[in-house]
Protein backbone atom coordinates (compact mmCIF):
# COMPACT_ATOMS: atom_id res chain seq x y z
CA UNK A 1 0.00 0.00 0.00
CA UNK A 2 1.36 3.19 -0.79
CA UNK A 3 0.04 6.86 0.33
CA UNK A 4 0.55 9.66 -2.30
CA UNK A 5 -0.77 12.08 -0.72
CA UNK A 6 -1.28 12.15 3.20
CA UNK A 7 -2.97 15.40 3.03
CA UNK A 8 -4.96 16.46 -0.18
CA UNK A 9 -7.99 18.19 1.45
CA UNK A 10 -9.05 19.08 4.94
CA UNK A 11 -12.36 17.99 5.77
CA UNK A 12 -14.94 19.88 8.58
CA UNK A 13 -17.00 17.64 10.93
CA UNK A 14 -20.09 18.40 8.92
CA UNK A 15 -18.29 16.41 5.90
CA UNK A 16 -17.29 13.57 8.02
CA UNK A 17 -21.31 13.42 9.54
CA UNK A 18 -22.56 13.55 6.72
CA UNK A 19 -20.69 10.73 4.63
CA UNK A 20 -20.80 8.27 7.83
CA UNK A 21 -24.58 8.87 8.46
CA UNK A 22 -25.28 7.93 4.25
CA UNK A 23 -22.85 5.00 5.21
CA UNK A 24 -25.02 3.91 8.01
CA UNK A 25 -28.11 3.62 5.67
CA UNK A 26 -26.45 1.94 2.65
CA UNK A 27 -25.38 -0.68 5.37
CA UNK A 28 -28.66 -0.96 7.05
CA UNK A 29 -30.41 -1.36 3.47
CA UNK A 30 -28.05 -3.82 2.84
CA UNK A 31 -28.02 -5.77 6.26
CA UNK A 32 -26.52 -8.78 5.77
CA UNK A 33 -22.85 -8.49 6.10
CA UNK A 34 -23.00 -6.11 8.70
CA UNK A 35 -21.98 -8.34 11.11
CA UNK A 36 -19.28 -10.09 10.00
CA UNK A 37 -16.11 -10.51 11.66
CA UNK A 38 -14.68 -8.24 8.91
CA UNK A 39 -16.69 -5.53 9.38
CA UNK A 40 -16.44 -4.75 13.33
CA UNK A 41 -13.56 -1.94 13.11
CA UNK A 42 -15.85 0.23 10.29
CA UNK A 43 -18.93 0.02 12.94
CA UNK A 44 -16.61 0.44 15.45
CA UNK A 45 -14.97 3.56 14.17
CA UNK A 46 -17.96 4.68 12.64
CA UNK A 47 -20.20 4.70 15.79
CA UNK A 48 -17.45 6.83 18.07
CA UNK A 49 -17.11 8.74 14.92
CA UNK A 50 -20.68 9.83 15.12
CA UNK A 51 -21.18 9.94 18.96
CA UNK A 52 -18.73 12.29 19.00
CA UNK A 53 -19.66 14.50 15.68
CA UNK A 54 -23.14 14.61 17.27
CA UNK A 55 -22.43 16.33 20.36
CA UNK A 56 -21.36 19.40 18.50
CA UNK A 57 -23.16 21.85 16.50
CA UNK A 58 -22.08 20.41 13.10
CA UNK A 59 -24.65 18.31 13.43
CA UNK A 60 -26.99 21.02 12.35
CA UNK A 61 -25.19 22.41 8.91
CA UNK A 62 -25.89 22.20 5.83
CA UNK A 63 -23.96 22.69 2.67
CA UNK A 64 -26.18 25.96 2.49
CA UNK A 65 -25.66 27.24 5.56
CA UNK A 66 -21.18 26.08 4.61
CA UNK A 67 -21.17 27.75 1.45
CA UNK A 68 -23.19 31.19 3.58
CA UNK A 69 -20.02 31.06 5.81
CA UNK A 70 -17.90 30.61 3.78
CA UNK A 71 -18.81 33.52 1.36
CA UNK A 72 -19.52 35.87 4.67
CA UNK A 73 -15.69 35.07 5.80
CA UNK A 74 -14.11 36.55 2.58
CA UNK A 75 -14.41 40.08 4.19
CA UNK A 76 -12.16 38.74 7.46
CA UNK A 77 -8.95 37.21 6.04
CA UNK A 78 -8.35 34.46 7.66
CA UNK A 79 -6.34 31.15 6.91
CA UNK A 80 -8.22 28.06 5.66
CA UNK A 81 -7.12 26.55 9.10
CA UNK A 82 -8.62 29.36 11.35
CA UNK A 83 -12.22 29.44 9.09
CA UNK A 84 -12.66 25.73 9.73
CA UNK A 85 -11.98 25.82 13.37
CA UNK A 86 -14.78 28.26 13.62
CA UNK A 87 -17.09 26.23 11.54
CA UNK A 88 -16.27 23.23 13.54
CA UNK A 89 -16.23 25.08 17.06
CA UNK A 90 -18.70 28.11 16.64
CA UNK A 91 -17.33 30.18 19.29
CA UNK A 92 -19.45 32.29 20.93
CA UNK A 93 -16.72 34.39 22.97
CA UNK A 94 -14.11 36.39 21.96
CA UNK A 95 -11.82 34.52 23.99
CA UNK A 96 -12.79 31.51 22.11
CA UNK A 97 -11.71 33.60 18.72
CA UNK A 98 -8.39 34.51 20.13
CA UNK A 99 -7.56 30.97 20.76
CA UNK A 100 -8.42 30.22 16.98
CA UNK A 101 -7.11 32.89 15.15
CA UNK A 102 -3.80 33.19 15.51
CA UNK A 103 -2.49 36.34 16.79
CA UNK A 104 -5.52 38.11 16.91
CA UNK A 105 -4.95 40.81 18.93
CA UNK A 106 -2.90 42.43 16.05
CA UNK A 107 -5.01 41.49 13.13
CA UNK A 108 -8.42 42.27 14.38
CA UNK A 109 -9.78 45.28 16.31
CA UNK A 110 -11.92 44.66 18.64
CA UNK A 111 -14.88 45.43 16.66
CA UNK A 112 -13.67 43.29 14.22
CA UNK A 113 -14.07 40.33 16.73
CA UNK A 114 -17.58 41.39 17.74
CA UNK A 115 -18.32 41.24 13.51
CA UNK A 116 -17.16 37.91 13.34
CA UNK A 117 -18.52 36.81 16.39
CA UNK A 118 -21.89 38.20 15.20
CA UNK A 119 -21.39 36.43 11.91
CA UNK A 120 -20.59 32.80 13.07
CA UNK A 121 -23.42 32.63 15.55
CA UNK A 122 -25.96 33.75 13.49
CA UNK A 123 -25.00 31.75 10.12
CA UNK A 124 -24.49 28.79 12.12
CA UNK A 125 -27.13 27.18 13.61
CA UNK A 126 -26.11 26.34 17.98
CA UNK A 127 -25.39 22.75 19.26
CA UNK A 128 -28.93 20.58 20.59
CA UNK A 129 -28.12 21.72 23.92
CA UNK A 130 -27.44 25.26 23.40
CA UNK A 131 -30.61 25.31 21.74
CA UNK A 132 -32.49 23.95 24.76
CA UNK A 133 -30.79 26.82 26.49
CA UNK A 134 -31.76 29.80 24.61
CA UNK A 135 -35.50 28.22 24.71
CA UNK A 136 -35.19 28.18 28.73
CA UNK A 137 -33.81 31.60 28.74
CA UNK A 138 -36.94 33.73 27.47
CA UNK A 139 -35.47 37.03 27.01
CA UNK A 140 -32.16 37.00 24.41
CA UNK A 141 -28.51 36.72 26.16
CA UNK A 142 -26.50 37.77 23.29
CA UNK A 143 -25.30 41.57 23.31
CA UNK A 144 -26.94 43.02 19.39
CA UNK A 145 -24.71 45.73 18.35
CA UNK A 146 -26.63 48.27 16.24
CA UNK A 147 -24.91 48.29 12.68
CA UNK A 148 -22.91 51.23 12.44
CA UNK B 1 -9.54 17.22 12.51
CA UNK B 2 -10.05 15.12 9.65
CA UNK B 3 -8.43 14.89 6.28
CA UNK B 4 -8.73 13.23 2.64
CA UNK B 5 -5.76 10.89 2.23
CA UNK B 6 -5.22 9.68 -1.42
CA UNK B 7 -3.37 5.89 -0.95
CA UNK B 8 -2.95 3.79 -3.79
CA UNK B 9 -3.38 -0.44 -2.76
CA UNK B 10 -3.69 -3.22 -4.54
CA UNK B 11 -6.84 -5.25 -3.33
CA UNK B 12 -7.49 -9.29 -3.78
CA UNK B 13 -11.49 -10.28 -4.49
CA UNK B 14 -11.72 -14.06 -3.76
CA UNK B 15 -13.65 -15.77 -6.61
CA UNK B 16 -17.16 -16.42 -4.50
CA UNK B 17 -17.53 -12.93 -4.64
CA UNK B 18 -17.41 -12.40 -8.35
CA UNK B 19 -21.23 -12.43 -8.78
CA UNK B 20 -20.97 -8.75 -6.50
CA UNK B 21 -20.16 -5.51 -8.13
CA UNK B 22 -16.37 -4.95 -8.34
CA UNK B 23 -17.02 -1.67 -6.57
CA UNK B 24 -18.80 -3.06 -3.91
CA UNK B 25 -16.25 -5.64 -2.85
CA UNK B 26 -13.27 -3.03 -2.83
CA UNK B 27 -15.00 -0.92 -0.94
CA UNK B 28 -15.69 -3.71 1.60
CA UNK B 29 -12.13 -4.48 1.17
CA UNK B 30 -10.39 -1.20 1.80
CA UNK B 31 -12.53 -0.92 5.06
CA UNK B 32 -11.66 -4.17 6.12
CA UNK B 33 -8.20 -3.26 6.13
CA UNK B 34 -7.90 0.63 6.91
CA UNK B 35 -10.93 1.19 9.37
CA UNK B 36 -10.01 2.30 12.57
CA UNK B 37 -6.65 1.48 12.07
CA UNK B 38 -3.46 3.90 12.63
CA UNK B 39 -1.56 4.25 8.92
CA UNK B 40 2.41 5.15 10.13
CA UNK B 41 2.53 8.85 10.08
CA UNK B 42 -0.97 9.20 8.28
CA UNK B 43 -3.24 9.25 11.17
CA UNK B 44 -6.38 7.06 12.21
CA UNK B 45 -8.44 6.11 9.48
CA UNK B 46 -11.92 6.35 10.00
CA UNK B 47 -14.18 5.07 6.31
CA UNK B 48 -13.36 5.00 2.42
CA UNK B 49 -14.52 8.34 0.93
CA UNK B 50 -14.54 7.59 -2.75
CA UNK B 51 -12.41 5.29 -5.50
CA UNK B 52 -11.11 7.53 -7.95
CA UNK B 53 -9.30 5.33 -10.19
CA UNK B 54 -9.79 1.37 -10.68
CA UNK B 55 -6.90 -0.20 -13.08
CA UNK B 56 -7.52 -3.70 -14.60
CA UNK B 57 -8.15 -6.92 -12.65
CA UNK B 58 -5.43 -9.49 -12.85
CA UNK B 59 -5.66 -13.75 -12.26
CA UNK B 60 -2.38 -14.49 -11.62
CA UNK B 61 -1.72 -18.37 -11.68
CA UNK B 62 -1.94 -20.34 -9.31
CA UNK B 63 -4.73 -17.60 -7.63
CA UNK B 64 -7.98 -17.66 -8.79
CA UNK B 65 -8.44 -14.39 -7.02
CA UNK B 66 -8.92 -11.26 -8.79
CA UNK B 67 -6.40 -8.51 -7.85
CA UNK B 68 -7.24 -4.93 -8.80
CA UNK B 69 -5.02 -1.83 -8.21
CA UNK B 70 -6.82 0.93 -6.58
CA UNK B 71 -6.81 4.61 -6.15
CA UNK B 72 -8.73 6.09 -3.63
CA UNK B 73 -9.45 8.33 -0.74
CA UNK B 74 -9.87 7.53 2.64
CA UNK B 75 -10.93 9.70 5.36
CA UNK B 76 -7.98 10.01 7.80
CA UNK B 77 -8.11 11.49 12.09
CA UNK B 78 -5.19 13.94 11.53
CA UNK B 79 -5.75 17.56 13.75
CA UNK B 80 -2.85 19.76 12.10
CA UNK B 81 -0.74 21.39 15.05
CA UNK B 82 -1.99 24.18 17.13
CA UNK B 83 -5.40 23.13 16.19
CA UNK B 84 -8.11 23.38 18.56
CA UNK B 85 -10.54 20.10 19.82
CA UNK B 86 -12.93 19.46 22.83
CA UNK B 87 -12.81 16.22 24.53
CA UNK B 88 -13.44 14.81 27.84
CA UNK B 89 -11.33 13.85 30.97
CA UNK B 90 -10.90 10.11 30.90
CA UNK B 91 -8.26 10.46 33.81
CA UNK B 92 -6.07 12.20 35.73
CA UNK B 93 -2.61 10.44 36.56
CA UNK B 94 0.90 11.93 37.79
CA UNK B 95 1.64 11.52 33.70
CA UNK B 96 -1.02 14.23 33.18
CA UNK B 97 -4.38 14.64 32.38
CA UNK B 98 -5.84 11.75 29.42
CA UNK B 99 -8.59 12.89 27.25
CA UNK B 100 -10.59 11.11 25.11
CA UNK B 101 -12.16 11.93 21.74
CA UNK B 102 -14.84 9.12 21.68
CA UNK B 103 -12.90 7.56 18.62
CA UNK B 104 -9.67 8.27 19.57
CA UNK B 105 -8.34 8.04 23.31
CA UNK B 106 -5.07 8.50 23.28
CA UNK B 107 -4.49 11.99 24.43
CA UNK B 108 -1.93 13.25 26.97
CA UNK B 109 -1.93 16.80 28.58
CA UNK B 110 1.63 16.86 30.69
CA UNK B 111 1.43 18.70 33.69
CA UNK B 112 3.99 21.16 32.45
CA UNK B 113 0.95 22.20 29.90
CA UNK B 114 -1.44 22.45 32.77
CA UNK B 115 -2.98 26.03 33.70
CA UNK B 116 -0.22 27.24 36.60
CA UNK B 117 -0.08 26.59 39.37
CA UNK B 118 -1.64 22.65 38.66
CA UNK B 119 -0.93 20.26 42.04
CA UNK B 120 -2.03 16.68 41.59
CA UNK B 121 -4.26 15.49 44.05
CA UNK B 122 -2.87 11.86 45.42
CA UNK B 123 -5.82 11.23 47.57
CA UNK B 124 -8.72 11.56 44.64
CA UNK B 125 -6.04 11.15 41.87
CA UNK B 126 -6.93 14.17 40.09
CA UNK B 127 -5.15 17.58 39.16
CA UNK B 128 -6.20 20.56 40.11
CA UNK B 129 -5.93 24.04 38.85
CA UNK B 130 -5.09 26.53 42.08
CA UNK B 131 -6.97 29.60 40.51
CA UNK B 132 -5.92 33.09 42.07
CA UNK B 133 -8.30 35.46 42.90
CA UNK B 134 -7.90 38.38 45.37
CA UNK B 135 -10.52 36.42 47.39
CA UNK B 136 -7.80 33.77 47.75
CA UNK B 137 -7.41 30.67 45.91
CA UNK B 138 -10.30 28.36 44.16
CA UNK B 139 -9.13 24.92 43.64
CA UNK B 140 -10.44 23.44 40.35
CA UNK B 141 -10.50 20.17 40.00
CA UNK B 142 -10.53 18.29 36.61
CA UNK B 143 -12.78 15.66 37.03
CA UNK B 144 -13.33 12.64 34.82
CA UNK B 145 -16.21 12.65 32.42
CA UNK B 146 -15.88 16.46 32.22
CA UNK B 147 -15.33 17.94 28.57
CA UNK B 148 -12.26 19.99 28.24
CA UNK B 149 -11.05 21.89 25.15
CA UNK B 150 -7.27 21.72 24.51
CA UNK B 151 -4.85 22.61 21.92
CA UNK B 152 -2.19 19.85 20.38
CA UNK B 153 0.47 20.74 20.34
CA UNK B 154 2.63 17.39 19.37
CA UNK B 155 1.79 14.08 17.97
CA UNK B 156 3.87 10.97 18.09
CA UNK B 157 3.90 7.99 15.50
CA UNK B 158 5.23 4.71 16.46
CA UNK B 159 5.75 1.68 14.32
CA UNK B 160 4.04 -1.05 15.81
CA UNK B 161 4.76 -3.74 13.21
CA UNK B 162 6.25 -6.96 14.66
CA UNK B 163 9.41 -7.41 14.59
CA UNK B 164 11.13 -10.56 14.01
CA UNK B 165 12.14 -13.01 17.10
CA UNK B 166 14.51 -11.27 19.85
CA UNK B 167 17.41 -12.91 20.12
CA UNK B 168 17.08 -12.91 24.09
CA UNK B 169 16.22 -16.26 24.65
CA UNK B 170 14.39 -17.63 27.70
CA UNK B 171 14.72 -15.48 29.90
CA UNK B 172 11.18 -14.12 29.53
CA UNK B 173 9.21 -16.87 28.52
CA UNK B 174 7.02 -16.58 31.38
CA UNK B 175 6.54 -13.19 32.21
CA UNK B 176 3.96 -10.64 30.69
CA UNK B 177 3.82 -9.73 27.28
CA UNK B 178 5.91 -6.45 26.18
CA UNK B 179 4.06 -3.24 27.05
CA UNK B 180 1.56 -1.86 24.25
CA UNK B 181 2.16 1.01 22.74
CA UNK B 182 -0.50 3.46 21.36
CA UNK B 183 0.53 3.77 17.41
CA UNK B 184 -0.39 7.24 17.18
CA UNK B 185 -0.37 9.77 20.59
CA UNK B 186 -1.42 13.24 20.72
CA UNK B 187 0.29 15.64 23.29
CA UNK B 188 -2.04 18.22 24.48
CA UNK B 189 -1.81 22.33 26.21
CA UNK B 190 -4.46 23.82 28.09
CA UNK B 191 -2.09 26.75 29.30
CA UNK B 192 -3.82 29.34 27.40
CA UNK B 193 -6.94 31.84 28.76
CA UNK B 194 -9.87 29.93 26.88
CA UNK B 195 -8.54 26.37 27.54
CA UNK B 196 -9.31 23.57 30.36
CA UNK B 197 -12.61 22.87 31.64
CA UNK B 198 -15.47 24.10 29.28
CA UNK B 199 -17.51 25.19 32.68
CA UNK B 200 -14.34 27.49 33.82
CA UNK B 201 -14.86 29.54 30.70
CA UNK B 202 -18.20 29.80 29.76
CA UNK B 203 -20.09 32.85 30.96
CA UNK B 204 -23.39 32.43 32.54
Amino acid sequence: MEVKDASSALLSNYEVFQLLTDLKEQRKESGKNKHSSGQQNLNTITYETLKYISKTPCRHQSPEIVREFLTAMKSHKLTKAEKLQLLNHRPVTAVEIQLMVEESEERLTEEQIEALLHTVTSILPAGPEAEQKKNANSDGTMDEEDPA
Amino acid sequence: MFVLVEMVDTVRIPPWQFERKLNDSIAEELNKKLANKVVYNVGLCICLFDITKLEDAYVFPGDGASHTKVHFRYVVFHPFLDEILIGKIKGCSPEGVHVSLDFFDDILIPPESLQQPAKFDEAEQVWVWEYETEEGAHDLYMDTGEEIRFRVVDESFVDTSPTGPSSADATTSSEELPKKEAPYTLVGSISEPGLGLLSWWTSS
